[in-house]
């Protein structure tokens, strides 16, 4: 470390002082980093449609014919070359209007909009969950290693990771609706429904979000100024809620926006045991029937939620970090 | 002057790393535990044909959903019990695990040999090209696989190539970051400039000074990868939209036992567990890797 | 070793054991010293000498695996090794406080310093925030630290090292300690700041009226700024004594190895080798027998191998621990 004389050091830190402009450039960098990936995505997702080769000839069915074939390319406008239509749709989308349904000929925005409400209470919920249960546990964890706490959730975590979720769901269902009839297997009637699917829906973060959150925390305890905390007088409490926590839970939060974006994609399983009628479920019949454009909504509206919550995500962390903001 | 007398040299060298190493692995219960089962499934899976009673695509309508051996009513015909077409359980079972496990490894090689080109040319180049890169994994990240991968699958028509290709191109995420940090890393090491300076070319730097020194930490993350392979297979098989039937795939298993539930769990049950165990025997054997090639990541 | 007043803090067979895979790690073995008002007291050593752990030991921050124990450990005549640890913690930043080698890592990042300053007075004393705000500025200008009242809402990662160090030493004088212990304050600073933070530390000791212990590896520093010294070796004290005693007359063996190794710019002729202690600081594991000192002392006998050498006191004030009479060590010399 080079020496630095006082005067030099008034300078050093005049400079990113205030918080405010810290903060609003890193926004900003966030921001146009967020809609560039979205605008690169949309067009992924639009040429999803053409990887069958003819998507044309995939909504005709085996028995179309070529005539068929060709009135539905104009019907559908898919004989127009495909930038214009990823024009088209990018900017009906951009205005709420993503197409009709093939199937259903209906507008897919009111599909989607029908179906949004029960996947996001799902993902709402497991999100919830998971983090009620694992930041408590990897807090506890970590101060006391090695005892029956730490194994028991180290244990939780590992078994967690290895279960295929479509079958924990059905196992779930045979026990509380067959054996136990508590709850009911399928619908979304009511708070009970989701239950069993916020469940097994949650439990596949816990572990990621349990161990990252017992690494973290024990990381930080051995930390050089919770030795400095400590040394101040300062209460249990006081150390592990306002000195540690606060630093460990740090990566803890883009791991749960990371997590919160996977349930998301991953609700499509979920959904299809539990017979939910979600965004998930809804991509699936879709992609079953052919119809594209929903399945192009979906897959979007999606990668938007994920960026959004990334996005966000980040920005609770250059909150939270200061450090982060200067690079 | 009095010294105390000086120990024997072995005393004062200590064991050999080849030794520490055999000693950290043996003693790791994980490890031994995740192992010894994935041996043992590899076992069976390389032995299938010589091991299965029956041929796993024989139909047999007469013993169809025949009960599994700790079952009264049962028949050692079916030691697992059969399908609901009759086919022998056990011998799907064991065919059902090849599936998984040469889903599992090509996977794992595909998406590791993009995922790691991808992270070290990063790490090592840093600058422009390192943007690039962190830029195509953000992008990658963003996209909302599961469903991705479905609508490909189903677009494409689903089939044991189909699954294998979608997958190795879609999971090589975690391997890129991975191996990025782990070469920036190693990159401000002295060595690398040592080796430059020397006049090494990029591709023998990139291979002989970088790469054995992250073996480790791709090894495990290949086997997570592995595992997450095996379960999206599972999952995809089960929605329809991975391998078709009749290939015996345990989460195509489950999802045709699925309408059976209620009378007849054991054709969930057991494709169910064994995913369960065979997941987890992967998983702890990663664990144990990264615990005993770098404790302090703990 | 004051006899007009009862000393500050008197520690008497100070001992702390850490269990480790080969046996018990003695890192203090059997240490006893007093500490007066408004006193500086140096605790030199090697590493692994057993001087942190010493610091630890009497604010009660060792790890969790490490025993304490010892006759008398008494602070303002109040025993503080059957304390409960709630009670303890309202000495540590109150009464007595630290300050930790590494500034770089010593400050909670998240928080600015000015909210670390003022939560160490809101714990201790009953005050309202503004006037605990006062205080931390006050401070912050007495440590030299200019622009204090803006200074107060920046992070740590926009000080450099001696600055922080600067806020750690007002961080210690919130609520006026009557002792601090200062654990290598400036060994992971530059040589100029070395010397500014420690010409800080005497003349904040003298206005504070505050006793201290400073422990370093640098007799230099102990010169400079103690009034009392006490020499370690292993865990346990090997000299002690006012430094002019100390530096004009050492007495052990290692005291006089470890000056023979200082260039003295003027004294030291040229050419000569500077002084070295043979051999390797020892481990002090498991049972131990004899003097710890005797594989590398040049005037060792027998009896240094089973016989556990007693501080000899040479006057009211000076003391060395060795089998040997004066007498016969100055004729070996």
């Amino acid at each position: 470390m080079k020496a630095r004389p006082l005067a030099r050091d008034r300078a050093f830190s005049q400079g990113s002082n205030r918080r405010g402009t810290g903060m609003l450039i890193y926004t900003l960098k966030r921001l146009a980093l967020a809609v560039v990936v979205t605008l690169v995505v949309s067009a992924l997702s639009f040429g999803l449609l053409y990887l069958s080769g003819d998507p044309a000839a995939a909504i005709g069915g085996e028995a179309a014919t070529d005539a068929d074939i060709a009135n539905i390319r104009n019907i559908y406008g898919l004989d127009r070359p495909i930038y214009i239509q990823y024009l088209n749709w990018i900017g009906k989308a951009l205005q709420g209007d993503f197409g009709m349904s093939y199937y259903f000929r209906l507008p897919v925005s009111q599909i989607m909009a029908a179906r949004v409400p029960a996947t996001l209470i799902l993902g709402c919920s497991a999100i919830v969950f998971a983090l009620i249960f694992s930041i408590p546990l990897g807090v506890m964890a970590a101060i006391r290693p090695n005892s029956w706490v730490d194994r028991t959730a180290l244990f939780l975590s590992v078994m967690g990771q290895a279960m295929p979720s479509f079958w924990l769901g059905l196992m779930l269902i045979v026990v509380f609706s067959v054996w136990l009839p508590l709850l009911p297997p399928s619908g979304t009637e009511g708070w009970e429904y989701f239950v069993m699917p916020t469940i097994v829906l949650g439990y596949f973060a816990m572990p990621a979000i349990m161990r990252l959150t017992r690494a973290g925390m024990m990381e930080v305890l051995a930390s050089d100024y919770i030795r400095t905390a400590r040394a101040k007088g300062l209460l249990p409490g006081s150390i592990l809620f306002k000195h540690a926590l606060r630093n460990a839970v740090i990566p803890v939060v883009s791991v749960s926006a990371v997590q919160f974006g996977f349930m998301l994609g991953g609700s499509i399983v979920i959904e299809t045991v539990f017979a939910i009628q979600g965004m998930g479920y809804l991509a699936w019949e879709s992609i079953k029937r052919s119809d594209f454009p929903t399945v192009q909504a979906v897959i979007l509206v999606f990668a938007v939620i994920y960026i959004v919550l990334t996005l966000l995500a980040d920005l609770l962390n250059g909150w939270l970090d200061p450090r982060i903001r200067v690079t | 002057m009095e010294f105390p007398p000086i120990p024997p040299v072995e005393e004062i060298l200590g064991p050999s790393p080849g030794q520490l190493l055999r000693r950290r692995i043996f003693t790791h219960k994980g490890l031994m535990i995740g192992g010894i089962i994935l041996a043992v499934i590899l076992f069976f899976a390389l032995l299938a044909p010589v091991l299965s009673p029956q041929d796993p695509y024989a139909q047999s309508l007469t013993t169809r959903l025949s009960k599994p051996f700790w079952h009264a009513e049962s028949t050692w015909k079916h030691p697992l019990g059969s399908d609901h077409v009759g086919r022998d359980y056990l011998s799907r079972l064991l065919y059902g695990a090849r599936i998984s496990l040469l889903i599992g490894f090509c996977v794992a090689l595909i998406s590791g040999v993009i995922g790691t080109a991808l992270g070290i040319v990063a790490g090592y180049f840093g600058g422009r090209v390192d943007m690039v890169i962190t830029f195509i994994i953000t992008l990658r990240l963003s996209i909302p696989f599961v469903l991705v991968a479905v609508a490909v699958v189903g677009i494409v028509g689903g089939s044991l190539k189909v699954v294998v290709i979608v997958l190795g191109l879609l999971l090589w995420n975690r391997y890129a970051v991975v191996m990025r940090s782990a070469t920036q890393q190693i990159r401000n090491q002295d060595y690398i400039p040592a080796a430059e300076a020397v006049g090494c070319s990029t591709t023998r730097i990139l291979l002989s000074e970088i790469m054995p020194n992250i073996v480790n930490n791709l090894v495990v993350v290949a086997t997570l990868e592995m595992a997450n392979a095996i379960l999206l297979e599972a999952a995809l098989s089960f929605l329809g939209l991975g391998v078709q039937p009749p290939t015996p795939s345990w989460g195509l298993m489950v999802a045709e036992g699925k309408d059976f539930l209620f009378f007849e769990p054991w054709l969930i049950t057991i494709p169910g567990v064994a995913l369960f165990v065979l997941v987890l025997a992967i998983n702890l054997l990663g664990d144990g890797v990264r615990d005993v090639t770098a404790p302090e990541n703990r | 070793m004051n006899s007009f007043m009862s000393p500050l803090l008197e520690v008497e067979n100070l001992q702390v054991d850490i269990p480790i895979p080969v046996g018990d790690l003695h890192a203090v073995r059997g240490i006893s010293f007093t500490v007066g008002k408004g006193e500086t007291l140096g605790l030199v050593g090697e590493s692994g000498c057993g001087k942190s752990m010493t610091a630890l030991a009497l604010m009660n921050l060792l790890p969790n695996t490490a025993r304490r124990r010892g006759t008398r450990l008494a602070f303002g005549g109040k025993d503080l090794i059957a304390l409960r640890e709630r009670e303890m913690a309202d000495i540590r930043g109150d009464r007595m406080s630290m300050i930790f080698q590494e500034p770089m890592t010593s400050l909670n990042p998240s928080y600015t310093i000015g909210n670390q300053l003022m939560e160490v007075m809101l714990r201790h004393r009953r005050v309202s925030r503004s006037e605990a705000r006062n205080r931390a500025v006050f401070l912050l200008e007495k440590v030299g630290i200019s622009a204090a009242k803006s200074r107060l809402g920046q992070y740590p990662h926009q000080l450099s090292g001696g600055l922080r160090q600067r806020v750690m030493i007002a961080m210690a004088l919130m609520c006026d300690p009557e002792l601090i212990i200062a654990d290598e304050p400036t060994t992971a600073l530059d040589v100029t700041i070395q010397a500014q933070i420690l010409h800080l530390l005497r003349g904040l000791q003298r206005e504070f009226r505050m006793a201290m212990i400073l422990i370093t590896h640098d007799l230099g520093i102990v010169a400079r700024v103690t009034d009392r010294v006490a020499v370690m070796y292993a865990g346990q004290i090997v000299e002690a004594g006012t430094v002019r005693d100390v530096f004009t007359q050492p007495l052990h063996p290692y005291t006089h190895g470890l000056l023979d190794c200082i260039p003295i710019p003027g004294k030291t002729p040229r050419g000569e080798l500077l002084g070295s202690i043979p051999g390797l600081v020892p481990t002090p594991v498991g049972v131990l027998l004899g003097c710890t000192f005797r594989n590398r002392c040049s005037f060792t006998f027998q009896d240094c191998a089973v016989q556990d050498p007693g501080m000899r006191l040479v006057s009211e004030t000076h003391g060395y621990r060795c089998l040997l009479e004066l007498e016969k060590l100055a004729k070996r010399a």
